[in-house]
């Protein structure tokens, strides 16, 4: 069988979101760079994959998919085992909690702590564009106020979605991950313990150490 | 069996989301009010159904859910409807891509074109941001390019099927044509005719009427 194919850089955080799905289920995957620089996301290839010229998407044989959320959903019900089921697509209940986080994190989460991520490292290390600390502080805010709302969640349950780890857990990879190595402000889980537990607890995962080490920016 | 509890007013978006998704797999509902106005939403009891305190949240028996598209998803599954094709691996992703591009990019967009067209002027007797609107509008034309492409081409968006990832966008359309704005979507006719098609469904123009009546 031919490997899917990832369009994108590994270092996107909607790439790795797709990524960590791929590893945590030990599916074969192709990762085929866009050259962004050059404009390789706006050129009519990569436009007929994603008609929103971003990153990623994905090929698996006639199959062609955009939006890293839904890319990763599918990926993980292709691959579904005994062993391996993120989405608990077969439990009513499960699914729903599941669901409920994996939204969260779309739309509470990321909103708050990618702006952190994009100022303080994207846009200085890779567009040569100076931070906005006004926009740093006012994500900061918002940040710690979906942080404590994790915290209350996490001190009753393991995991997002309950007692399982889950696809909304894995959501949160990328985002979180740049925030704790390339940004200065790694300190700020330190204020909420069962959210710094839970992290640590994922990043202990072998897909996520081994994305890790490609994407960190320390030497 | 006693039915199921919507908690917010219908005139949300994103409570109607939940609404029309109860009358597609025709199961029995209980709307209860939250008022916005007094900050009911930020306080206890309704921050423990929806600890961000907003609305909507959902009650099945024990179950409370928040989030519209994950209580959407939970009725469907529920009543097995059609409108996810979970059974289809290349349907349900195709479904799934397009509520993305529905909550991802033209409900952010949305959002502040209704907040400024509709809310602030009509229910808060204030002044539009016109160059908020604008930006947005803007925006909103560079969305419908890829929507129109897309509709030239399947009659619906995940497919020649109807889902999910249609039906969620009747909120924020009906509530665009209450604004001034609505003409925006003229430019796009195969955009025009997928949502006449969408907003003549009788589950959706019964939430309509319930978005008019009760505020």
């Amino acid at each position: 069988m031919t490997p899917v194919k990832v369009f994108g850089p590994a270092a996107s955080t909607n790439v790795a979101r797709v990524l960590v799905c791929l590893e945590e289920v030990g599916a074969e995957y192709e990762l085929v760079d866009i050259d962004f620089p050059g404009k390789g996301h706006k050129r009519p290839e990569h436009l007929a994959r994603n008609p929103f010229g971003q990153v990623p998407a994905l090929q698996d044989g006639d199959l062609v998919l955009f939006e890293s959320r839904a890319i990763a959903k599918c990926v993980l019900r292709k691959y579904k085992s005994e062993q391996v089921d993120l989405l608990r697509e077969g439990n009513l209940e499960e699914a729903a909690l599941v669901d409920i986080w994996t939204e969260v994190e779309a739309h509470q989460y990321h909103p708050a702590l990618s702006p952190i991520v994009l100022e303080c490292f994207i846009y200085p290390t890779l567009r040569g564009l100076p931070t906005n600390q006004r926009i740093v502080d006012e994500s900061l805010e918002k940040a710690k106020k979906v942080l404590e709302i994790y915290e209350a969640h996490l001190s009753k349950h393991k995991y997002l979605a309950g007692d399982f780890v889950s696809f909304a857990d894995l959501n949160h990879f990328a985002c979180t991950f740049y925030l704790m190595d390339a940004t200065p402000y790694a300190s700020l889980f330190d204020s909420y313990p069962h959210v710094k537990a839970w992290w640590d607890d994922l990043m202990s995962r072998p897909s996520m150490k081994k994305l890790g080490a490609g994407m960190t920016t320390r030497v | 069996m006693a039915p199921v509890k919507v908690y917010g007013l219908p005139m949300n978006g994103s409570v109607a989301r939940v609404l029309v998704c109860l009358e597609e797999v025709g199961a029995e509902y209980e709307v209860v009010a939250v008022d916005l106005h007094t900050g009911e939403h930020k306080r206890l009891p309704h921050l423990a159904r929806n600890p961000f305190g907003q609305v909507p949240a959902f009650q099945d028996g024990d179950l409370i859910l928040f989030e519209s598209r994950a209580i959407s998803k939970y009725i469907l599954r529920k009543e097995s409807s059609d409108l996810l094709r979970e059974n289809n691996l290349s349907e349900s992703a195709m479904v799934d891509v397009w509520l993305d591009v529905e909550s991802q990019k033209f409900d952010s967009v949305m959002l502040p074109i209704i907040f400024q067209g509709l809310v602030i002027p009509v229910y808060m007797g204030g002044t539009s941001d016109l160059k908020v609107l604008e930006e947005n509008l803007e925006k909103l034309k560079e969305i419908m390019e890829v929507y129109e492409e897309r509709l030239s081409k399947s009659k619906y968006l995940a497919g020649d099927f109807i889902s999910l990832a249609d039906i969620s966008h009747f909120p924020m359309v009906h509530l665009l044509h209450e604004t001034p704005y609505a003409s925006v979507l003229d430019a796009y006719p195969h955009v025009k005719a997928w949502i006449a098609g969408v907003m003549d469904r009788p589950t959706v123009k019964k939430v309509i009427g319930l978005m008019k009546t009760f505020g």
